[in-house]
């Protein structure tokens, strides 16, 4: 390695300049395009990028040591730091890993409210996605019409949890509140509107020679590339591969409510873009169905394990035994039994995997989050090579990559 | 007195009460047997491979195998037994135990619904042979596996550190490396960006997140008593809202107490 000083930085011994066609290009890490703080070295042959290397580790905060160091209750608000576009997404795959591993049935209201609310984060999410790819691929007037619409999602989520971005609104065991007053009603509004929305964004983009010009046929992602690389999410359906954990491994109630699992064969950004625009749609379909399903469910959304999950704040303040169980699961936490488990989710990017492994202490002997957009990151090693210059950013808009969760 | 007991080989931090009758209750294993497919699977691995455990734990198969045959055990489930994906690779520190680490290899077949797990355990210096041959995502795991443990790897094409800078001392999901860092991560930025010779003048970093130190207005807020970047904490009240008579173009003398609230979304 070279001897750094302050004269003479560091840049992994690249030349920069060449005499040649070749030219090597810094992208990031504070480029507006990068999605956070990915820098890319690209090497171009001309405008052809010859090769890639992403590097990553800007905003590395270190949660799977942090993790061996909390409760498993106070880890639970880290996690919304991962994908903070969809923040519900993480607490739910880290609140169902830790039921999983201590065997917690939830109640049923608990269940549907947790749908609804990954659902409406999906929905956020995939609008906060056309928003920004648009936006970096030239489209501003989508971007503004996107955000009207994750504004409403926002508002749902902040009239139950009381935040827009780390909502926390998870427990584990259960959810930490019922529904409030009248929101079933603002729900009921926005998901009759949402379907004349995304129709909106489509008659803007679906035929716009520009949009199609930047997608069709750019960022091809074939079958075999993405197993072999472990995409997951809209990534590997937009490669044909049916592949949706909803479905396949039906956590909460997703087997009680239809939908379908919408796939694209054409592999490229394109048919990625019209993947999500049908998954919106599928979301709103979950929605539709969880309204009644709500409303035949008992009041319960805490599951009860005193060994584990506090009582509810009444039987705490009434009665003593609640309140010294309350006091031990505060101060020392809960300990799972010895063993472990690896639970994955569908978050809105893909397969969102929570890796435990429990010595029976209060804290995780280790604690591994399997994030959908750090393979998705390494695979732009990959896809990259051979494209223009130009398309590298829509290509790495379209990954739907989100730095929270690929540096954790 | 006599000093507390500290455990140099983990540092991660620890129940300060044990209930010494407590016995952590264990996640059941079930038997391969239990499951057509796992035991399917176990019988092909069995033939090829030195199987050392196998058991399934919440719906998935694990299984212990020995570190020399990772390529080739990895190669005959994605060849033969279908398992397309390697979802996650990492490992778990046990060197204050046995100075091993355990490996593992989370998989999963998208045909035939199923994950599974391959298991290993390495000594701290042993190298392990890559798998980047049979699954492309093993390159960053394994990239992040080596940089957060140490995990030495073998016929990596581009094995450098992946989160943590290149010069970075030590491998931070060690046990042994604090939660806050150690001496060497409380000096690196400053060395990085003034020099050794500003070590004296500027101190080490602060990694206390929780510390708030009301003096210090280049870090801090003081809201209500707002000063300039840097200047003295003063207790004298600054008011937030708009002053300007008059106003400017737009925004004329905003008043909070005037601000409207939508009732409706839609």
């Amino acid at each position: 390695m070279q001897k750094v000083n302050r004269l003479k930085p560091f840049f992994e011994n690249i030349a920069f300049e060449r005499e040649d066609n070749h030219m090597i290009v810094n992208f990031g890490p504070q480029h507006p395009s990068a999605h956070g703080q990915l820098r890319l070295i690209l090497e171009l042959d001309g405008e052809k990028v010859s090769k890639a290397t992403p590097d990553i580790g800007y905003l590395h905060r270190g949660m799977e040591k942090m993790a061996e160091n909390m409760i498993y209750n106070e880890f639970l608000p880290t996690t919304d730091r991962m994908d903070y576009i969809a923040a519900t997404a993480n607490n739910y795959g880290f609140a169902l890993s830790v039921e999983k591993l201590i065997g917690l049935e939830v109640p049923r209201r608990a269940k549907v409210i947790r749908m609804m609310l990954l659902e409406l984060n999906r929905i956020s999410s995939h609008l906060f996605w056309l928003a920004t790819h648009a936006l970096d691929v030239g489209a501003m007037t989508i971007f503004l019409y996107t955000f009207r619409e994750r504004e409403y999602t926002l508002d749902l989520i902040e009239d139950y949890c009381g935040a827009r971005l780390t909502h926390s609104s998870v427990r584990i065991g259960g959810v930490p509140l019922d529904l409030p007053k009248g929101w079933i009603d603002g729900l009921n509004k926005f998901i009759n509107h949402l379907p004349l929305d995304i129709a909106d964004y489509e008659g803007l983009l679906d035929q716009n020679r520009i949009w199609k010009m930047r997608l069709e046929d750019v960022g091809v992602v074939s079958p075999e590339q993405a197993q072999s690389w472990g995409c997951s999410g809209p990534m590997l359906r937009g490669s044909g591969i049916a592949w949706d954990i909803r479905k396949e491994e039906p956590y909460e109630l997703y087997d009680e409510v239809e939908f379908d699992v919408p796939v694209s064969t054409t592999c490229d950004s394109y048919g990625r873009y019209k993947l999500h625009m049908e998954e919106m749609r599928q979301s709103v379909r979950i929605l539709k169905q969880l309204i009644p399903m709500y409303a035949e469910t008992s009041p319960e959304i805490m599951a009860h394990a005193p060994q584990y999950i506090s009582a509810p704040k009444e039987q705490i303040m009434t009665q003593n035994y609640s309140l010294m169980q309350h006091f031990v699961l505060v101060t020392q936490g809960m300990r799972p039994p010895v063993g472990e488990v690896y639970v994955a989710t569908e978050s809105p990017k893909g397969e969102l995997g929570f890796y435990i492994n429990s010595q029976g202490d209060p804290y995780p002997y280790r604690l591994k989050l399997r994030a959908p957009s750090f393979f998705h990151t390494a695979l732009l090693q990959e896809i990259l090579v051979g494209e223009y210059l130009a398309d590298v950013v829509a290509i790495i808009g379209n990954a739907n990559i989100v730095f929270g969760e690929i540096d954790r | 007195m006599m000093r507390s007991y500290s455990d140099k080989h983990n540092v991660q931090k620890k129940s300060y009460y044990n209930d010494r009758y407590f016995v952590a209750p264990q996640i059941p294993k079930e038997a391969v047997e239990s499951d057509d497919v796992f035991a399917n699977d176990l019988s092909v691995l069995k033939a090829k491979f030195e199987i050392q455990e196998a058991y399934i734990q919440k719906g998935q198969l694990v299984v212990y195998i020995d570190p020399k045959d990772n390529v080739s055990v990895l190669q005959t489930l994605r060849d033969e037994l279908s398992y397309n994906f390697l979802s996650e690779h990492s490992a778990i520190d046990w060197l204050a135990k046995s100075g091993e680490f355990e490996i593992f290899y989370q998989m999963l077949s998208t045909s035939k619904r199923k994950r599974m797990r391959v298991k290993c355990f390495i000594k701290e210096k042993e190298v392990l042979k890559s798998v980047i041959g049979v699954y492309k995502s093993a390159d960053w795991a394994e990239r992040e596996m080596y940089d957060m443990f140490g995990v030495i790897i073998s016929g990596h094409p581009y094995m450098k550190r992946l989160l943590m800078p290149d010069d970075w001392y030590d491998h931070p999901l060690r046990k042994t490396y604090p939660l806050h860092g150690d001496e060497v991560a409380q000096w690196y930025e400053i060395d990085k960006i003034f020099g050794k010779e500003y070590r004296d003048i500027i101190g080490p970093e602060e990694r206390d997140s929780a510390r708030v130190d009301v003096n210090d207005t280049y870090r801090f807020a003081h809201l209500n008593h707002e000063v300039p970047f840097g200047a003295e904490p003063s207790q004298e009240k600054t008011v937030t809202d708009y002053q300007e008579e008059g106003g400017v173009f737009i925004v004329k003398k905003l008043k909070k107490e005037d601000a409207k609230i939508l009732k409706e979304r839609y």
